[in-house]
């Protein structure tokens, strides 16, 4: 190895500082003064999120790629794990643990998968664009992930984990054959799983973003009640701890799925514009890494965490302002949960990790 | 990519503006309608009393428990239950109305349960927190302490149908609107004016008292509004003779009686029977009581004292008497012979009830001759007579205002032209010179019409409510004494025809005075309405009664100086004589040694007594 000169990329530090603190921030209006439980924990979370975060910049990630399947068999064995031994939560077997040291494998597999797709397409580059034999690789890597997480069954992360792939998958050269099998396989998956995979409950949850009013009390009523918090926002807000729909519980889970909504509500359209222009900044500065990558596997690492980010902010605040199917996507860095924090913040060191090296021998 | 990119967060900012900068006032109306409840405070109803400040209709209190099923989940029903004591019956009817309940009412404050007791409130409110969405509310319900005392001018309340919210605007579901009597035409007095209270709750629908969350509700203008209660009503009824009236008609199934003060035209009691429970009426009637009350034959949903016509029959003779005196057309000297029968068409049809012999003006009177009244009538004519009863107010409603006034009937040629086949016949003046025929009136014209002769030729305007008060006892209105006009009728014709209605009472042969107690100074005149064409009787003795005649008395009292005027109708009461006089003449009676000498007394409320205060009973 030669000699490393280190440029230690303040803005990551600075956006994912920012975002952390807004969901701190919020997390403590929606606790309602309690400081202790979940407040707490996420606390917790943020404290361990961060020194993973350090740990994963500092080692080179030439390492990451060395050790690439390595990772991936040790994500695919946590998968069956979860399935064998987990928690049964709401229906869905996604935990290991319990309580405040549980850990939801789905959501780190993420970045498993991130990695393990960087590697791939960093030892097998190919100069003309890939055909169908060869996304037949990615495919396969990928398959067993997804199918392993909708077994649980948890459909929004396989949806991310899937969006992810596609993404990746458009981004490096394709022949325009592969390319539109790739978009067509899309529209054939879809009902697919529509008719075999999805329970009724979740397909009743689906639909309710077309027409909330058809079922107030029930499916819509999650739907409803966000549209009123964001909307009553208006411009300004109604104050920091002064959210009434969310204070006086008419919002559910504000904790989880509904975070913007309180934030929507408390801070208004100002504080939307914040948020979604700290988060834009940070996706399009990883994208920025991608481009100017030194080799192929930051590249894709980059451009996988950027999207997983991207994916993620779309989805969440597109289902909570009713434009997009209400999916169990979490808000990253302010929705409450263990393993989305920790998930992000490797995410975010991975970027880091790529950015100081930038100028490195 | 980035492009991409930009694009989606673009379509995310875009309906981050339309919600939060162009919808952002709708969401927050919805956000309060969410929030903010508004709850009607009912107000307590007007109390009703008589002239002597006495309560006839008033509101006791009731515990009513009301739920909003939104907020009351279905497992806390078992609480409510065993708090309340429910029976199979009310756990029905409250699964069907509250947990059953469609979309649109589940926000709705509905009426569970009413009338709990003190203990049973008292569990309530103990384990409130494991009822969300119950509420036990203090209301009124309406009383009539007397129970079916003056039953047709006091009315009933019931709850406001859907229509009538629509039509009427002002009431809610639940609302109580009077339905008959006095509740019904002061309905707008007695009623009042609701409150309201409006505060923030959270989705449980407790109520929030953080200070932030209250300024939402707006001004404190905003935020409560006490209920206005209704206006007072003192009514010219007196309840001690309301009661004597009542009771006097014990004896008979069907009737209907008024006493009216001759020189005001104030009721002092008004009786129509057989009568209904008020308080029965003012809840849900079972079907079985439904078609009692309405298939009962001697209809006590009628207010017979001015929805009832009848053929006044020889209390209309007064009239005939007064045109032909007035007309010239008779004198009290001439002679008229009573051979039992007047000769035109079929001999049967026209006929006295004995045969008298030689009448004149006054023994006409006394002894109700027909022949007589005949004979004057046919003088008259038909178009005259018709004038002279209009004048003294038959014919007409008396604009009392009461229960959906019927106006009797007076007929003329031209009527008799148009509407009978054959048109206008001798006979028809015949029959209307003695109160038959097509002639009809009220139990209360007739009264207006003994109370105008008996003052001297005052029509005056029928009144029930003397005064409205505050509910704090403020005057609001009084009603005082309304002239209508005064009949064109000479004093002389009055006296004439006064001696007379004197002799029937006092003196030997006239038709009520078996009935006379040889002291009472009243005057007046029997009349027997005929209910049926006698050739249609039926032969089974069983049916007599429903063939028998209406008896009617008509006096006032005393007769050289008049104060009040009393009819009585007993129907198919057959002999007037012999039922309705004596009940007429008790009345009298009872007033004179009960009521007076304690409306006198009474003046501690600022009534003025009567003018021409006279005695009632001779001298020892």
């Amino acid at each position: 190895m030669g000699r490393m000169r280190f440029q230690l990329d303040w803005t990551i530090f600075l956006l994912i500082g920012a975002i952390a603190a807004v969901g701190l921030l919020n997390l403590y209006s929606t606790a309602e003064g309690s400081l202790s439980g979940r407040f707490l924990q996420q606390i917790y979370w943020y404290i361990l999120g961060t020194s993973a975060f350090l740990v994963v910049a500092t080692i080179d990630y030439r390492q990451y790629n060395h050790y690439g399947y390595w990772i991936y068999v040790g994500g695919l064995v946590l998968l069956l794990l979860t399935l064998v031994i987990g928690r049964k939560v709401k229906g869905s077997t996604r935990w290991i643990g319990y309580g405040p040291l549980g850990v939801q494998p789905s959501e780190l597999i993420k970045i498993v998968v991130i990695v393990v797709l960087a590697k791939y397409l960093h030892s097998d580059p190919s100069i003309e664009g890939r055909g169908l034999k060869d996304l037949a690789g990615p495919f396969a890597l990928v398959a067993g992930p997804v199918a392993l997480i909708l077994a649980q069954p948890d459909l929004g992360t396989a949806l991310l984990v899937i969006l992810i792939f596609f993404s990746l998958m458009l981004m490096t050269k394709l022949k325009i054959r592969s390319f539109l099998v790739l978009l067509s396989s899309l529209v054939v998956i879809a009902p697919l799983t529509w008719t075999l995979l999805l329970k009724d409950y979740q397909k009743r949850r689906f639909l309710s973003f077309l027409d909330p009013q058809a079922d107030p009390s029930g499916a819509g009523y999650h739907l409803k009640q966000s549209l009123i918090a964001i909307g009553s926002g208006e411009l300004t807000g109604k104050g920091f701890q002064q959210g009434t729909q969310s204070h006086l519980r008419f919002l559910p889970e504000t904790w989880t799925d509904f975070p913007f909504a309180v934030w929507a509500e408390e801070w208004g359209f100002i504080g939307s514009l914040v948020l979604l222009g700290l988060y834009l900044f940070l996706i399009v500065w990883g994208v920025n890494l991608a481009r100017t990558a030194r080799d192929r596997f930051a590249s894709v690492v980059c451009m996988g965490v950027a999207v997983m980010f991207f994916w993620h902010v779309l989805i969440n605040i597109g289902m909570v302002s009713g434009l997009l199917p209400i999916v169990g996507v979490t808000l990253p860095l302010v929705s409450y949960g263990g393993s989305s924090v920790l998930t992000f913040m490797i995410g975010a060191g991975l970027l880091m990790n790529v950015s100081i090296r930038r100028y490195s021998y | 990519m980035t492009v991409f990119i930009i694009l989606c967060f673009a379509v995310l900012l875009g309906r981050l503006v339309q919600m939060q900068l162009f919808q952002g006032r709708d969401y927050r109306d919805q956000a309060h309608s969410l929030m903010i409840r508004r709850v009607t405070l009912k107000a307590k109803r007007g109390v009703i009393m008589d002239r002597r400040g006495r309560v006839m209709v008033d509101n006791e209190i009731n515990f009513n428990v009301y739920i909003v099923p939104r907020y009351f989940p279905a497992e806390a029903f078992g609480k409510l239950k065993k708090y309340l004591e429910l029976d199979d019956e009310q756990s029905r009817h409250i699964k069907k109305k509250i947990l059953d309940a469609p979309g649109e009412r589940r926000s709705f404050s509905l009426l569970a349960v009413p009338a709990i007791t003190w203990d049973q409130r008292a569990r309530l409110e103990t384990n409130a927190f494991e009822l969300p969405g119950v509420r036990v509310l203090t209301e009124w319900k309406r009383r009539y302490p007397y129970g079916n005392l003056a039953a047709h001018v006091l009315g009933y309340i019931n709850e406001v149908s859907r229509a009538e919210i629509r039509r009427l605007g002002g009431y809610r579901i639940g609302d109580k609107i009077g339905r008959f009597g006095i509740e019904r035409q002061w309905e707008y007095y007695l009623r009042g004016k609701p409150g309201f209270e409006r505060f923030v709750v959270d989705v449980r629908g407790r109520r929030q008292k953080d200070k932030r969350l209250v300024r939402l509700l707006g001004p404190p203008a905003m935020r409560r509004q006490r209920p206005r209660t209704g206006s007072n009503l003192v009514l010219t009824l007196d309840l001690d003779l309301q009661r004597i009236v009542e009771s006097s008609l014990r004896w008979h199934p069907a009737g209907a009686a008024v006493v009216v003060e001759v020189n005001t035209g104030r009721i002092l009691a008004m009786t129509s029977k057989p009568a209904f429970d008020p308080a029965m009426l003012s809840s849900r009637l079972t079907q079985d009581q439904a078609r009692q009350l309405y298939d009962n034959p001697y209809h006590p949903m009628l207010d017979k004292t001015v929805m009832g016509s009848y053929f006044p029959g020889s209390t209309f003779k007064v009239i005939t008497a007064i045109a032909a005196l007035e007309e010239r057309l008779a004198n009290t000297y001439e002679y008229i012979f009573c051979k039992g029968y007047h000769e035109y068409g079929r001999k049967s049809a026209f006929r006295c009830t004995s045969q008298h012999g030689p009448m004149h003006f006054h023994s006409a009177i006394v002894k109700s001759c027909n022949i007589y009244f005949y004979t004057l009538g046919k003088r008259v004519g038909m178009n005259r007579l018709s004038r002279y009863a209009r004048d003294f107010g038959l014919g007409t409603p008396t604009r009392l205002g009461l229960n959906g006034e019927r106006g009797g009937f007076i007929p003329t040629k031209a009527w008799y032209a148009k509407n009978m086949p054959g048109g206008f016949r001798i006979g028809h003046t015949l029959n209307a010179s003695v109160g038959q025929g097509n002639v009809t009136t009220t139990p209360l014209q007739l009264a207006m019409l003994y109370a105008t002769i008996a003052n001297g030729g005052r029509l005056y305007l029928p009144q029930i409510v003397e005064r409205m008060e505050s509910s704090r006892g403020k005057v609001l209105r009084t009603y005082p004494p309304v002239l209508r006009r005064r009949v064109q009728v000479s004093d002389r014709t009055l006296r004439l025809v006064k001696a007379g209605l004197r002799g029937v009472v006092a003196e030997q042969g006239g038709t009520a005075y078996e009935a006379w107690d040889g002291r009472l100074r009243a005057a007046g005149k029997t009349g027997t309405a005929q209910v049926i064409k006698r050739e249609k009787k039926s032969r089974d003795p069983r049916d007599w009664w429903r063939f028998a005649d209406h008896a009617w008395f008509a006096a006032y009292a005393p007769y050289d100086n008049p104060e009040i005027a009393v009819v009585v109708l007993v129907e198919h009461g057959g002999s007037a004589g012999k039922v309705a006089a004596p009940i007429a003449m008790r009345i009298i009676r009872d007033y004179y040694a009960k009521v007076r000498p304690k409306a006198n007394a009474g003046r501690s409320r600022g009534l003025a007594p009567s003018p021409n205060p006279g005695q009632g009973m001779a001298p020892q």
